[in-house]
């Protein structure tokens, strides 16, 4: 049924409790996408798919909500990711050169991931620690005061 | 409940914790256990001070002690001096940047005294994770009152008496809107807490979140009782998960105690409410959006009417708030609304929290009585601008507002007057802006912000605001043409009256208020080829003025790429064929030498 080489059985075992815990529940696509999207990593289209039939709903329905929020990602995701805040103190306080350098130095855009799946960049909407500014969060983690040197620094640390 | 001879209010707000907050509570914790204190002292980890600036911080109660900047190594001197001996550590209290006069006291501190706390009474003065001591500042017993003594039309009455109106944005009256959403007729009513705090620059939602979660549930339970609703929903950005989690133990406890659930407080009351995360959709902040978006679908805003205290989520009667309206609810049914209403001008009453950024001294939240004006906010409770540069613009509401220039800086937060003036109170953003900062290039921003989020439902939101973008990027990148301004206007008019919903009725503010105060910066832009505040890479030319130039050597630490060369009494040049264009010696030098 569901059969995709970054699904292992374990994973699907857990797709299939979420899908049955919510089954009934209406309006539960967004959780459900979103518990999904933790236990993979990311959402492929297969997995739509199934848990589209898994909750019977239309496929362009789910298709729609997965595609529509920016939490959601169809494609592989690295092993850490980094978000850089672009909300407005920050980039008042010059976020821009910190992202730049960053997308120059691993090779990748906004919405993009490293060949070797360590990083997934993101531009992010205002994390609301505009205190810090510029900030930038890798995974749960967030670092205030970014200067391009140090954030290059800091990623370093990740492997 | 143990006695303690000293509280440590110490912040875990994100902006603490970052830097480095949680660090020096292990620290300290260790250091009060070696000296046998830890029984008679107890560190409690509050939600954010505000004070986000001089972070990390912590309060010494009931002495009132303030100490900023806290680093682990801090810890065995204060435990050592303060705790034991009684004298606290000069070198760690906050120091007054002009007179550079200690303050020990917390409520004496600038920052501090200038402000008035309604909303945000309770933050950084109990643990969040303690229903308990939210009780003990008489928390909840607004909501005792309001469900076993007062009828709904009498809740109603007391908060169309208070004034109070949305602190989302739109400011439109909390107890009118209630009073709609009670007549409505429906088998089930929803009372929902908008908390998808999305405007960049605005974080006092979930700062109130973080520091007072059981306020919000208090204001959503008389929400509830007043116009009859058993369900309520708080939807909550993903990206707060610290919120996220207070609030479930707030909710649990609030049920433990019977406080919400079946039967609360025995007055034969139901009403339970539940977490729901957002998934990232700035749009989702709209209100028809929102619902759409807890029903499990693409979070788009529909026409109204129907309004939804008449058919809002799955189509029933509802009632949505945002946090920080909901914080203030409690405070009103148990001090009564004229009490409220005793602060503040003739349309705006009681207070505002708003969150300062930017290129301003003391960054953090700041909750303000109505009628303040914003030079008194921004330079006597903000501590004016740093760097010795001068201030230029203050952007209000995020990017559905607007700014607002020197010349208007007396201007009173107040609904009414902040409109006529070409801004709006919005949440409560204000982004401080110095003489650096090119409007243009702010507005080019916002608008790259706002065409990204545009949900795409209505043409003029979706196509128009990718069509400013485009001219402002021509604009910036020096390839603006004579009639481009015209354009912008002209698309900025049909955006504004012809959107679906607020976010593209909103969308050209950041344009239209640019070009109404600094309508000379995109003539130079266009005309000119120049950018005056030196922001817009592509019409710079990166070289250095010798004259101007006082060979100080600043640009050359700061370059990034090795780019400009310098000795010690020469005038720094800058190699075209290694230059990034990042920026960074613009911003290093001080005497404004590069061209």
């Amino acid at each position: 049924m569901l059969s995709h080489p970054d699904i292992t059985p374990e994973m699907k075992q857990r797709i299939d409790e979420i899908i049955a815990s919510h089954k009934d529940t209406p309006g539960a696509v967004i959780p459900v996408l979103r518990m999904c999207q933790d236990v993979v990593g990311y959402l492929p289209v297969e997995l739509i798919d199934y848990i589209s039939r898994g909750l019977n709903l239309p496929r362009s329905d789910v298709y729609g909500v997965a595609t529509f929020y920016s939490l959601f990602s169809l494609t592989p995701r690295g092993r850490h990711t980094v978000r850089v805040c672009l909300g407005t103190a920050c980039y008042v306080k010059g976020v821009k050169e910190a992202m730049d350098r960053i997308g120059r130095t691993y090779g990748i855009g906004s919405g993009e991931t490293t060949d070797d799946r360590r990083f997934s960049l993101e531009a992010v909407r205002c994390l609301g620690a505009c205190g810090l500014a510029p900030v930038m969060m890798v995974d749960q983690h967030t670092y205030g005061g970014i200067k391009p040197d140090q954030a290059l620094e800091i990623l370093e640390k990740y492997e | 409940m143990n006695q303690h001879r000293l509280d440590l209010m110490l912040c875990g707000g994100t902006g603490c914790h970052a830097s480095g907050a949680s660090e020096f509570k292990e620290a300290l914790g260790a250091e009060l256990e070696r000296q046998n204190l830890d029984r008679e002292i107890r560190i409690i980890e509050t939600g954010c001070n505000g004070f986000c600036a001089v972070g990390p911080v912590m309060l010494v109660q009931p002495e009132g002690i303030f100490y900023q900047q806290l680093q682990p190594g801090d810890a065995e001197e204060l435990v050592e001096e303060h705790f034991l001996k009684g004298r606290p550590v000069q070198r760690l209290l906050y120091k007054e940047p002009a007179s550079k006069e200690t303050i020990p006291i917390m409520d004496e501190i600038p920052f501090f005294a200038n402000q008035m706390f309604r909303a945000m009474r309770n933050k950084g003065q109990i643990d969040p994770e303690s229903i308990d001591e939210y009780i003990a500042r008489d928390g909840y017993f607004g909501m005792a009152r309001a469900v076993n003594e007062l009828t709904p039309e009498e809740i109603i009455e007391e908060v169309k008496t208070s004034g109070l109106r949305g602190r989302g944005g739109a400011g439109f009256p909390a107890g009118v809107k209630w009073g709609f959403a009670a007549k409505a007729e429906g088998d089930i009513k929803y009372v929902l807490c908008n908390a998808d705090e999305g405007d960049p620059g605005a974080f006092m939602d979930r700062s109130i979140l973080e520091a007072d979660p059981h306020a919000v549930l208090e204001g959503m339970i008389i929400a509830a009782r007043a116009i009859g609703a058993s369900r309520g929903y708080i939807y909550c950005r993903t990206e707060y998960p610290l919120a996220i989690d207070r609030l479930s133990l707030a909710i649990e406890n609030a049920r433990n105690y019977g406080l919400l659930g079946e039967d609360i407080l025995g007055s034969g009351f139901d009403f339970d409410i539940d977490i729901y995360q957002g998934a990232g959709a700035f749009v989702c902040g709209e209100e028809t959006a929102l619902m759409r978006s807890i029903e499990g679908k693409r979070g788009m805003p529909r026409p109204r009417p129907p309004f939804p205290a008449n058919k809002g989520l799955w189509d029933r009667p509802t009632v949505l708030n945002n946090v920080e309206t909901m914080a203030n609810v409690g405070q009103i049914i148990l001090n009564g609304g004229e009490w409220y209403a005793s602060v503040g001008t003739e349309s705006s009453k009681g207070t505002k929290v708003f969150a300062m950024s930017g290129d301003v001294n003391n960054i953090g939240l700041v909750e303000v009585p109505m009628g303040i004006t914003l030079r008194k906010m921004i330079f006597d409770i903000g501590g004016g601008i740093p760097k010795k540069r001068k201030f230029k613009a203050v952007q209000l509401g995020g990017p559905s507002g607007g700014c607002v220039p020197e010349k208007y800086l007396d201007t009173p937060v107040d609904y009414e007057e902040i409109a006529k003036v070409g801004a709006i109170m919005g949440s409560g953003g204000v982004i401080v802006m110095d003489e650096k900062t090119c409007m243009v290039d702010m507005a080019r921003f916002f608008m790259d912000f706002i065409q990204d989020e545009s949900c795409g439902k209505c043409t003029p939101c979706r196509e128009g605001t990718r069509r400013i973008l485009e001219i402002l990027d021509k604009i910036a990148s020096g390839h603006g043409t004579p009639g481009d301004i015209e354009i912008l206007e002209d698309l900025c008019d049909v955006i504004k009256t012809s959107s679906l919903c607020g976010l593209g009725q909103t969308a050209p503010n950041p344009v239209l208020s640019t070009l109404r105060y600094f309508r000379e910066e995109y003539d130079a832009h266009v005309y000119e080829k120049r950018c005056p505040a030196k922001r817009c890479a592509a019409l710079l030319k990166f070289t250095v003025d010798p004259d101007k130039c006082k060979k100080c050597g600043m640009c050359y630490k700061v370059c990034p790429s090795g780019a400009i060369t310098w000795q010690k009494k020469e005038v720094a040049s800058i190699d075209r064929e290694k230059c990034v264009q990042c920026l960074a010696c613009y911003d290093a030098c001080r005497y404004d030498a590069i061209e």
